[in-house]
């Protein structure tokens, strides 16, 4: 690992403490519903029972006449200022308040006002909301058939298809799948889950109605984007962007479900605006659940072709994408299926094609890129998914068949079939590294020594490719607005720092890795620097934290605008040395001249002499800001393996084993990175094996909160070995590459496929995630290893 | 609404306060007493965010009325610093990377005090089964048994050195 810094110093490669973690510990964490203003009012919401009704009348007498409620605020009411409908990420529209039609279970369909929390929830239950039930659409293949009602009319539609995507060349790869040996196919649904984040989402709106200032304190991983946006769809009702500021504080998680803006926040801006006072908004942890967006909710026809010695020659995907109401995805611009197009995996072949289909439905808006590069997720379990089944096919190790079809390290930079160009890759060491951890070889002798006896034990597989680091600008934007981010540094003269970021930790740990970056272009150690994000007044200008863009970008902008900082020191220390500036060389911490080490200035002293004794003709001060434009994606990677027991009288799984090795580039601090290849592998066991949502014919969330939303505890969560191997970025401006979404990606196909190979001798091919104990059982019952009960 | 006066001692300290007798104990430590690093994380008490000590036993205060705490010794997340020294927990959490976005933490630290006065050297599994009512979403769980270890052995090595 990289590492050429004094621990003082802790640059990269050190696994420095975190510096946020004192006010964590101490209670003095400073979140959302921490925050109480003078004279603040509180707001709640009357949701809907139903997935699809008509609103005949809503009746607010009763709840107005409570004492300690204030108003009543309904879609109507919005629309006198037509801020009753709302733009999405996708150039979609969605309701703030409806004024006539709910269109999916728990929307909100008006808000009330009171002086305290339990008085606006006493005054929620007294509001009568008279509806006129409709049939709702729940499946989104019935939602395409021609018989079905037409949700979106509003937005000039005859039918519920909102749009068609596909990359790649189709008449290519229809041939090369008629020329095939071998063809495997398999139907999945990636099936809906959400971000379970413990902090839920919530706001402060606070409007002071004589200068118009709006300040929103607001639980958003893109603070800046949230501005612009606010000021964009509000600036008729008087809201400028000068006058806003948007504050994230403290964020109690997030993975990409405080990236949009849902309607709750803009109820209680409007309300702040129309009452003049602070007004509070905190979700419960249902409303979280089962109204903000969801994640995933991808049918997918996977096919392959290959040799008969299993070498893919080509891959055709079709996905029906069930968004909801509304294509609420969090996701750039021109991209409507996110970077699905990375679905050729770590496999070196030219042909593909991959095409999608978006689909309304009754259903919660969405979906968001949950710890997830857009749509990676999807993309990576469908290729390792496939993957295994050919595999299962032609008769060969999965490890063996991977091996023989990995990119090869000496084809990097590499150029995709569906376009991409991977940067860097190393993906044969990744895989056998993971192989010899787990003692690969002899696991599989255990196995077929146990299926001999009958009993059932799998092993598997994921070798995926990730793509993060959104994005260049020549393809990335959201709303227009280019997918950069900043960084800019205050040096003060005693030799300590600010810096300032236009991302925003949600217990990534920023506040320790930036440091880290700085303290190694610099030479400040880590402990003298502060980081601050979160704060549109204060902090540059930046989209956010999400699709792990933090390290590649923010990161990457970090170490720019400490570089020019070091040019100017370098200026500065030859001013002070009288030499030039060629004369100097750098070690992280000082300048000194060549062949006369004892003749050094550290940076302390050039920062010092910055302020009080500067070359003449330089501009006093020690401060930089820099813009990044990545000019490429990243493409961190992993090699996966899981061994799995499964009881064959009753079906329970139980994980013996899993380990992870992976490659994220230049690590910045070891102990961070492998904290959130920890929570990323939780996060992936979850939709594997617990985690999906359920929704009855009428369109009804079955499991909306956390008694029956199975959000794996300790107990479900194995014990995770990790590993790494380092391939640094070439381009990446310190070689890294990002981690806090490879787990998550990378876990779910080796857990299904471990499972699906414990039963594969029994001819099972394929089970769609989460593959639960009872599924199991089914399937076991089906082939006469349960006898019948 | 009528209210009841209630006495409750928290992190030492004695509050007399009028409350309604529907009021959760969670929203009197938080908004009644301002100690906001007690958390909220769901609404059927399976996350345990809220985690508080009450005569020395975990709860969820999400599950309690403030009424009920009356006469009651609480013990929050801001009353585990002594003497500005971490609880042998809090330092754990931190040498061991036990947390990430920190708002289980305070909960999580709070039902591992109970955990370690009842069973002062657990076993991994124990340590499992013994926080498997907090959720954490962030960290996959392995650096919160760690941290526990770390401060099972350093309170076990405070016991064996005598004052």
């Amino acid at each position: 690992m990289f590492c050429n810094t004094s621990k003082e110093i802790s640059g990269l490669g050190h696994g420095m403490k975190r510096k946020e973690d004192a006010r964590f510990l101490q209670g003095k964490g400073n979140y959302i519903d921490d925050i109480k203003l003078p004279g603040m009012l509180y707001m709640d919401i009357v949701r809907s029972p139903y997935a699809y009704a008509k609103i005949v009348n809503i009746d607010a007498s009763k709840a107005l006449a409570i004492p300690g409620v204030l108003a009543v605020i309904t879609g109507r009411d919005l629309e006198k200022y037509k801020l009753h409908w709302m733009p999405t990420l996708m150039s979609d529209t969605q309701m703030v308040l409806p004024t006539d039609t709910v269109m999916y279970y728990a929307q909100e369909v008006c808000v009330v006002i009171a002086t305290e929390r339990y008085i606006a929830a006493d005054g929620v239950a007294a509001v009568e909301v008279e509806y006129e039930p409709m049939k709702a659409v729940v499946d989104p293949f019935k939602a395409l058939e021609k018989s079905a009602p037409v949700l979106r009319p509003d937005k000039g539609k005859t039918d519920n298809h909102i749009w068609h995507w596909e990359a790649g060349d189709r008449a290519a790869t229809d041939k090369a799948f008629e020329k095939a040996d071998v063809v495997v196919k398999e139907q999945m649904y990636i099936p809906r889950i959400h971000v379970a984040s413990i902090e839920t989402c919530g706001c402060v709106a606070d409007f002071q109605p004589v200068g118009g200032q709006l300040t929103l304190y607001m639980t958003t991983q893109a603070p800046h984007a949230i501005r612009t946006v606010l000021a964009l769809v509000a600036g008729h009702v008087g809201l400028s962007e000068e006058r806003i500021r948007v504050i994230s504080p403290d964020i109690g998680g997030g993975f990409g479900g405080k990236v949009p803006v849902y309607p709750g926040y803009v109820c209680a801006v409007a309300a702040s605006v129309l009452i003049g006072k602070p007004v509070k908004w905190i979700e419960d942890r249902m409303e979280n659940l089962q109204a903000d967006s969801f994640a995933r909710d991808y049918h997918i026809t996977c096919e392959l072709a290959a040799t008969k010695e299993g070498r893919i020659q080509a891959l055709r995907f079709k996905t029906i994408a069930d968004h909801g109401y509304a294509d609420a995805q969090a996701a750039p611009s021109k991209f409507p299926a996110g970077l699905f197009s990375i679905c050729t995996g770590s496999y070196d072949f030219n042909t593909a094609f991959t095409e999608m289909d978006a689909v309304y439905t009754n259903k919660a808006p969405g979906g968001v890129a949950y710890r997830c590069s857009f749509r990676v997720t999807e993309a990576v379990h469908a290729i390792e998914r496939m993957v295994d089944r050919l595999a299962l096919e032609v008769g060969k190790d999965p490890a063996k068949l991977r091996m023989e079809n990995f990119i090869k390290k000496d084809q990097f930079p590499y150029k995709s079939a569906l376009g991409w160009e991977y940067d860097s890759g190393d993906y044969h060491t990744a895989l056998k590294k993971a192989m010899d951890t787990i003692g690969y070889n002899k696991l599989r002798k255990e196995q077929a020594e146990k299926r001999k006896r009958g009993e059932l034990m799998g092993i598997g597989i994921s070798s995926f490719t990730e793509i993060v680091g959104a994005g260049p600008s020549r393809q990335f934007d959201i709303l227009g607005i280019k997918m950069f981010d900043s960084a800019e540094i205050r040096v003060h003269p005693t030799g300590k720092a600010i810096a300032r970021f236009g991302t925003k930790s949600q217990g990534q740990g920023h506040e320790t890795t930036y440091a880290q970056i700085i303290a190694q272009e610099l030479g400040i150690p880590a402990a003298h620097i502060e980081v601050e994000e979160g704060d549109t007044d204060t902090a540059p200008y930046g989209l956010g934290t999400y699709a792990s863009r933090s390290t590649p970008v923010g990161g990457a902008a970090a170490a720019m605008a400490a570089r020019k900082l070091r040019d100017k020191a370098r200026k500065i220390a030859a001013y002070l040395l009288e030499v030039s500036e060629e004369d100097l060389e750098w070690e992280p911490g000082k300048f000194f001249v060549k062949g006369a080490p004892e003749k050094a200035k550290t940076i302390q002293e050039i920062v010092f002499a910055a302020y009080t004794n500067h070359p003449p003709g330089m501009e006093a001060g020690f401060e930089a800001t820099h813009y990044y434009d990545p000019p490429n994606l990243t493409f961190p990677f992993g090699s996966y393996i899981c061994v799995v027991d499964i009881d064959k009288e009753t079906g329970e799984i139980k994980i013996r084993r899993f380990v992870a090795i992976d490659d994220c580039g230049n690590i910045i601090n070891p102990m961070i990175v492998q904290g959130q290849v920890h929570g990323g592998l939780t996060q992936g066991l979850a939709p594997a094996m617990y985690e999906e949502f359920i929704y009855d014919d009428d369109g009804n969330l079955l499991n909306g909160s956390f008694m029956d939303y199975l959000v794996p505890t300790a107990v479900e969560s194995p014990h995770w070995e990790t590993g790494h191997t380092i391939t640094p970025s070439p381009h990446h401006p310190i070689g890294a590459k990002g981690v806090g979404e490879s787990p998550t990606v990378g876990a779910p196909p080796a857990i299904a496929n471990a499972i699906v190979d414990a039963l594969s001798h029994l001819g099972v091919t394929h089970m769609d995630i989460p593959i639960t104990p009872q599924k199991v059982w089914k399937v076991l019952k089906e082939k006469g290893v349960v006898k019948a009960v | 609404m009528s209210t009841k006066k209630i006495t409750v001692t928290v992190n030492g300290t004695s509050h007399s306060v009028e409350v309604e007798p529907r009021l959760l104990l969670v929203h009197f430590i938080r908004e009644n007493l301002n100690l906001t690093g007690t958390h909220i994380g769901c609404d059927t008490s399976n996350c345990g965010a809220c985690t508080v000590l009450l005569n020395g036993r975990s709860v969820k205060s999400c599950t309690v009325f403030a009424v009920q705490a009356n006469g009651k010794n609480i013990k929050t997340i801001e009353g585990m610093a002594e003497g500005g020294a971490l609880h042998p927990l809090q330092e754990g959490f931190k040498e061991e990377h036990g947390l990430q976005c920190g708002f289980c933490t305070p909960g999580m630290i709070m039902r591992c005090a109970d955990l370690l006065e009842r069973n002062p050297n657990p076993t991994e599994e124990e340590i499992r089964w013994g926080i498997s009512g907090n959720l954490c979403r962030c960290t996959g769980y392995n650096n919160i048994v760690k941290a526990v270890q770390y401060a099972a052995k350093k309170m076990q090595e405070a016991e064996a050195v005598p004052a």
